[in-house]
């Protein structure tokens, strides 16, 4: 079953990449005042149990793919 | 001294131990033993390609569960550059690094300021200024406001950048744990050994090691 996990930058934390971009969208002339840069992360999980899916999901983006100090993240099963 | 996949720091560091008059023996990051070592350094590099975030894959190495233990059993473990990385992400230190506020690679030496008295940092005096290279694209350390205070008040601040280097929380280079035996710092105390290429400041962290 697919999760997919989305990872962004905390409120307050500098996003250089985001930064950057914005930048040069400002610079192609399009009204973007911010841009925030995230991660997408699809999971295959060998499960067919949405609720089994989002529990590794969650235990996953916790432990290892968001770092909870500068990052928030969110689960989306199916 | 271990090895990862992705250090390349390793060797000057073992060199670095040996200036001092320590024996440096070789760690690989699969096998979770340390071979009785005394003190361990983890070197900077490119771990994992620093893929996810730099030092986020490579603290689930076998090595790094014996690192936790040594760590715990208060055995001096010194992290430079990546291996700072590695032991924030491991929570072995506090905070984490994340991306320069320049949006650039910074390869230079700079000045640093002695914050806290330390076994690290030998006898020099609180206000003294050291000088050693740096030379990295994730360098800024961030920790939330909450719990800075407490670091300082417990002497875990070690170093400061002299002046504004990678946006870094409040400036700060260097810092340990609560114990203050798991020392790490984003410049490479390893490459200020040698009056050949300037400073030999570097000597100071790299002796902590040698010394235990």
């Amino acid at each position: 079953m697919r999760a997919t996990v989305l990872v962004r930058p905390k409120t307050g934390i500098r996003d250089p990449q985001g930064e950057a971009i914005r930048g040069s969208l400002a610079g192609l002339g399009y009204p973007v005042s911010e841009v925030s840069a995230g991660k997408i992360f699809d999971l295959e999980v060998d499960t067919d149990d949405a609720a089994e899916a989002e529990r590794v999901a969650r235990e996953t983006a916790g432990r290892v793919l968001a770092n909870e100090l500068i990052e928030g993240f969110e689960v989306v099963v199916g | 001294m271990i090895t990862f996949l992705g250090s390349l720091d390793d060797r000057d560091a073992q060199r670095a131990v040996e200036v001092v008059g320590g024996e440096a023996v070789p760690l690989w990051h699969g096998e979770a033993d340390l071979k009785g070592v005394d003190a361990v350094l983890l070197p900077g590099g490119f771990s994992y390609g620093d893929h996810l975030r730099c030092g986020a894959l490579a603290r689930f190495t076998p090595i790094m569960a014996a690192v936790a233990d040594f760590a715990a059993q208060g055995g001096p473990v010194l992290g430079i550059c990546n291996g700072f990385q590695i032991l924030c992400e491991a929570g072995l230190l506090p905070g984490v690094l994340t991306p320069n506020h320049t949006r650039r690679f910074i390869c230079r030496d700079v000045d640093l300021v002695v914050q806290a008295a330390s076994p690290w940092l030998g006898d020099r005096p609180v206000g003294a200024s050291i000088t050693v290279p740096i030379k990295h694209g994730d360098g800024a350390w961030y920790h939330p406001d909450a719990g800075l205070a407490e670091l300082e008040a417990n002497g875990q601040i070690l170093l400061r950048y002299a002046e504004e280097v990678n946006g870094a929380t409040d400036r700060i280079a260097c810092v340990t744990n609560a114990a203050g035996n798991v020392c790490g710092l984003m410049p490479h105390p390893e490459h200020a050994v040698d009056p050949l290429l300037g400073s030999i400041d570097g000597r100071l962290l790299v002796r902590r090691l040698a010394a235990a």
